[in-house]
Formats: structure tokens, sequence, C-alpha cells
């Protein structure tokens, strides 16, 4: 797709300059070591390949989830969202998980999706708080505004975190959104976000070397987990 | 008295079963146990179905009436049987006794629960209905916070320690890994349940001091087994018998502060006495048991009241590997409640099943228990307050 470069100065939101988010190591409870990296536009293709078969998997909302992470990658690939940015975890390479979020002001964050695509592992409970420690700790925010589209989000974040609801409708859809503060955060942070930095170079250097994406029906049948028949 | 024999068994996947009804299930679980048998056209005489939430979590009753009819049983007698947790024990003791009595002859029995079609609240809220009405319930206590106050109080008295929770929760998750039936088929390790700082997040507090790997998944599930006398069995079907060879069951306070000594599992110690009693054997004899390991607490406090080990010996034991496969005494080898999953009215059926698989030697030998001739279930109904045990025997 050929690119007008003058109209795409009208066409793009102006980007604000982001801190980077600097890798981490977490011990997973199999003993497997997820790092958790931040991504750039360039690798979208690959994330949206994994982030494709759930938009047909009806159940806990990964439908939902996957078509609006689909919407919201897609756009930061082609500069028609403001500020966002896309924190993966891998496990030898292989992704088994995404988070991405946006700056909507200097001082607020706004919260959009955490995808884990393999579960049991409380993977997607890190990413979010990996996301979360992005906002506040990088990029020096002073809250979060957040909101779930399952239960199971409903649970991790406003439960597990204590956050405060508001009335402030959350750009995913309009529900009020519930808020991360600075304070929130740290008192939560000794029992919810861990990690190690920096990553040895060799665990690094493989993460970084391919964003290895595991094949539909691996992906499906990590996400739906149906046994039987 | 005839001696009751189970001539056929089947288990489907537990897990999360979003595609299949509650009735779905236990079709399925019993077709397989009537594969099993090669019954031919001999009649069922009578079903006995062990469900504890139809009615709350699928606005269902009438479900033994309904499996009866799904499997062209018609007209063998149909009973639902409800004694929470402890339901597939029950409905198999009912089938034993009209066995037993000569009432019946040939009698399938079928458990099974549909605990995912609701959150993981709804199903703890719906579990805590049996929990005192007045006492206990409008409080908020659930069957977590029971387990953690237990554990709590097992380890100031009994020398409980973390280390050795962690022991069966790894044990248990290492055995369902290898049961193709088991709910979690996911290894831990202790670096990251435990040792590594990590874990805070990895195995969280769910109800102090029990963390998440302490506890079984909320699953859907069926189980079955068909019995006959024993001195039918030859006749019936060319599988090798199983005896039922002695149960036990007993019942305690329904509040657990009521009670003299809340770690005393009293009905687990006196079903588990009646048990080995009419089997006229003795905990010695048992060459592997399926525990109610709904906490990892309990299989420990359980290996100890059945007679296992001495009060406050079981989680040195478990430490020590003696209830691992291959160990003095293997607790749990199908992965228990915490892997193979705990849909409740299911699981009193699926240890005796695992028990009949192990007694008839037919694991693959990862998970046999080599030589096996006798086997212990213990089905933990409520928080201890009624509790059943079977000693099973491979027929001679």
């Amino acid at each position: 797709m050929a690119i007008d470069m003058e109209l795409e100065a009208v066409l793009r939101p102006p980007e604000a300059p982001q801190a980077p988010y600097p890798a981490k190591v977490i011990t997973l409870a199999n003993g497997k070591r997820m790092v958790v990296r931040e991504v750039t536009r360039a690798d979208v293709p690959k994330l949206l390949r994994v982030v494709h078969p759930t938009l047909f998997i009806d159940k806990d909302y990964y439908n939902v989830v996957g078509a609006r992470l689909y919407s919201e990658l897609l756009a930061w690939q082609y500069y028609r969202v403001q500020n966002e940015f896309c924190l993966v975890g891998q496990i030898d390479g292989i992704l088994v998980g995404m988070v991405n979020s946006r700056m909507y002001t200097a001082e607020t964050g706004m919260s959009l999706h955490t995808l884990a695509i393999d579960r049991g592992l409380r993977i997607g409970a890190h990413l979010f708080a990996a996301k979360m420690e992005h906002h506040i700790e990088f990029l020096g925010q002073k809250e979060v505004l957040i909101v779930a589209e399952s239960p199971i989000g409903f649970r991790r974040w406003m439960t597990e975190y204590g956050l405060e609801p508001t009335t402030i409708p959350h750009e995913l859809g309009g529900a009020p959104a519930y808020r991360l503060t600075r304070q929130l955060y740290f008192d939560s942070k000794p029992r919810l976000v861990v990690g190690d930095r920096p990553v040895p170079d060799e665990l690094l250097a493989v993460a970084e070397q391919e964003l290895i994406a595991a094949d539909e029906s691996m992906i499906r049948e990590k996400i739906a987990g149906l046994k039987g028949r | 008295m005839r001696d009751v024999a189970i001539i056929g068994v089947g288990m489907i996947p537990f897990g999360r079963r979003d595609q299949d009804s509650l009735i779905d299930m236990l079709a399925y679980a019993s077709m397989k146990a009537l594969d099993d048998a090669h019954l031919g056209d001999k009649a069922v005489d009578a079903v006995y179905v062990a469900n504890m939430g139809g009615g709350i979590l699928q606005h269902q009753t009438g479900i033994a009436s309904a499996l009866v009819d799904r499997l062209s049983l018609l007209p063998a007698a149909a009973d639902l049987v409800e004694n929470g947790p402890a339901s597939g024990a029950s409905a198999i003791k009912n089938g034993v006794q009209a066995i037993a009595s000569g009432y019946s002859d040939v009698v399938l029995v079928a458990g099974g629960e549909k605990m995912r079609e609701v959150t993981g609240w709804r199903a703890t809220d719906f579990v805590a209905t049996l929990t005192h009405p007045e006492s206990e319930y409008p409080y908020g206590i659930t069957l977590p916070g029971m387990a953690g106050m237990f554990t709590r109080l097992y380890m100031e008295q009994h020398g409980l320690t973390a280390e050795a929770l962690v022991a069966v929760a790894i044990k248990n998750q290492e055995m369902g890994a290898l049961n193709p039936y088991a709910h979690v088929e996911m290894m831990i390790t202790k670096e990251g349940i435990f040792d590594s700082p990590h874990s805070v997040v990895n195995n969280p507090l769910v109800a102090d001091p029990l963390r998440l790997y302490d506890a079984c998944p909320v699953s859907d599930g069926a189980a079955a087994v068909l019995m006959c006398p024993l001195e039918m069995a030859r006749e019936l079907t060319e599988k090798q018998p199983v005896v039922v060879a002695g149960f036990g069951q007993a019942t305690d306070t329904h509040t657990l502060q009521e009670r003299d000594d809340p770690t005393d599992l009293k009905a687990v110690r006196l079903a588990a006495q009646q048990a080995f009693d009419r089997a006229k054997l003795k905990p010695s004899d048992v060459d592997v048991a399926e525990l109610h390991d709904a906490f990892t607490v309990l299989e420990i406090a359980e290996s100890e009241h059945v007679g296992f080990f001495g009060k406050g010996e079981g989680s040195k034991a478990a430490l020590a590997g003696l209830t691992r496969f291959g160990g003095k005494i293997p607790i749990n080898v199908s992965g228990g409640l915490k892997a193979r999953g705990h849909p409740v009215g299911a699981t009193g059926v699926a240890q005796v099943v695992e028990i009949t698989w192990q007694l008839r030697h037919e694991l693959p030998k990862e998970r046999q228990v080599k030589n096996a001739k006798v086997g212990l279930t213990v089905n933990f109904g409520g928080f201890g307050n009624n509790v059943l045990a079977f000693v099973l025997r491979r027929a001679s």
C-alpha cells in the first residue's frame, strides 16, 4: 500500500515520547522462564497471526478481546492510534501472551487488552502486572484506567489490585472505568509484580531472535482447553 | 449377604466440557462402563446417580430418571443420591447394599457434575451451601476458608509444614500429567510454586495458609461403575472382577466449631475402620489409595486418619516420598482431586473407577502400582461431616 506522507501527517495522531520498557524474566509455576519484553510495530504481523484464531473462540470473551486487540494492533501498525505500546511474554521464543495499552494523557494510562495463549500458568496476571509496571514506573504516570471484558479479568484486575471504581467512561465501549493509582500499584506490587532484571543475554537473545507463533490449532487448543469426546 | 463385584467401569476426561450437558456426561461415562463389562443384553435392575448441584447449577432435577431414559435402560429403578461431595461414594454404597441384600442383581452407578457452567465464585458458593445455614454460611465461610483454618490448626498441633503441602501438590500434578482423564495435565516445580520469589504471583494465597496449588480445580466430569453379585460376575463378563470387600460411612457435627478437636477427622477414622473391619483387612494390606485431596492438607490428614501413618507423621511421609508412585503406599496415583479435578458428584465414583483399573492391572506402567491387590478410597463430604470409605480387592 502506497503511503502518502503528506496526508499521513494529517491522519496520524501526534505521538508523545515514551520511555522503553526494560525486559524482565519471570519463573513460572512449571519452572519455565518467561521473558517479558516490549515489541515494536514491525512485530505486529506476527502478533496478528496469533490473535487471529481467537476471534473465533466463543469462550471467556476471547472473541471480543481478540477482535478488539486485533484492531488495536493493526491501528498501531498503521499509526492510527496514539501512544500505544505492546508487551509480550515468550517461553523459549514462543509467544505465550501479550498486553497492549496506551498513554491517554501524560498522566493517565488507558489499559487496553491482555491475551494469554498458554493458560493455567497465570501468564495473563504476570503480563497485566508488567503493563501496570510500565505505566506507573517507567512512563511515570499517575493513574491507569481499566475495564474488564470477562469475569476472569474482573477477578484479576479489579479484585486482586483493589482498583477504585470511577464514573469515567473507558474508551473500550464506555463502561465505567476502574482506576489504578500509584498508591494502589505500590501497595499491590509485593504480591503481584515480579520479575528479574536484567534478563540473561542468552535468554533475551532467544526471545529477540524470533517471535515464534504456535500454529492455529495449538492456539485454539491451549485457549479452549476442551476435554473429552 | 452377597459379595458384590465391580464388573465394568467408565470415566470421561474431566475438565471443562462446554459442549456437554450434565446428562450427556453421565450417559457417556455410563456407556463406557456398560461397554467395559460387555454386558450384552443383560438387564440393569437399578441405576443410582450421584449429583450434588444439578438442581442449583443446571436448574434440573429428576436426573436419575433422565439418565435411565437416555440410556434406554427402562424400566430400571432410578434414584438420585445427593450427599454433598461424598455423593459418589454414597451412590455406590446404595448400589452395593441393593445387590448384597438381594434386591437387585445388576446396578449401574453414575456420578457427574457440571460446575464450569458458572463462574468460580458461583461454584464456590454452590459448594458452600453444604455449610451450616445459620451459623456458618451467612458469615461467608467457604470450603477453602474452612480448609485454611483446618490447615493452620494442623500446622500448630501436628507439625504440618508448607513444604509437605508443596510435596503433595507436586506429586499429584506429576501423576495428573500422566492421566488422560485429568483436568490439570501440567507439571509444577518447587521452584515455581514455593522457592522462587516469583511464586507469590504463581501460587497466591487462597485461604491462608493454603495457596492456589493446594486446591483442586473446579471441574466438569462423570464416572460410572457397574456392579453385580460376585457369584454372577464370571457368567456376565470376562473382565477381572474387583470385589467391594468392605465399606464404611460415618458422620460428624455439621459445624466445625462443635468438634472437640477440629483436627480430628473422626468420620474419616470411623469410616475407614468400618471398611477395614468388614473387609477383614488392615491399612498395611493396602497397595494403593485414592484419598479425597480437595486440598493438599486433606491428603496428609486422611493418610493419618485411615491408619497409614500416625498423627503428625503424614507430612513427614509426604516429604520422604512414601506416598509417591513407587513409594510405600502410593496415594492418588490418578493425580487425585488436585489434578484429575473435583466434579463433586463424580469424585467418589471416579476414585472407585481408578482403583478398579489399578486392581485389574490395566493402567500403563508409569501409573500401574505393581501387583496391586487391595485398594482404598476415601470420599470426604462436607468438611468431614459425612465420609465414606471403600476397601476394594482383586478377586482371586
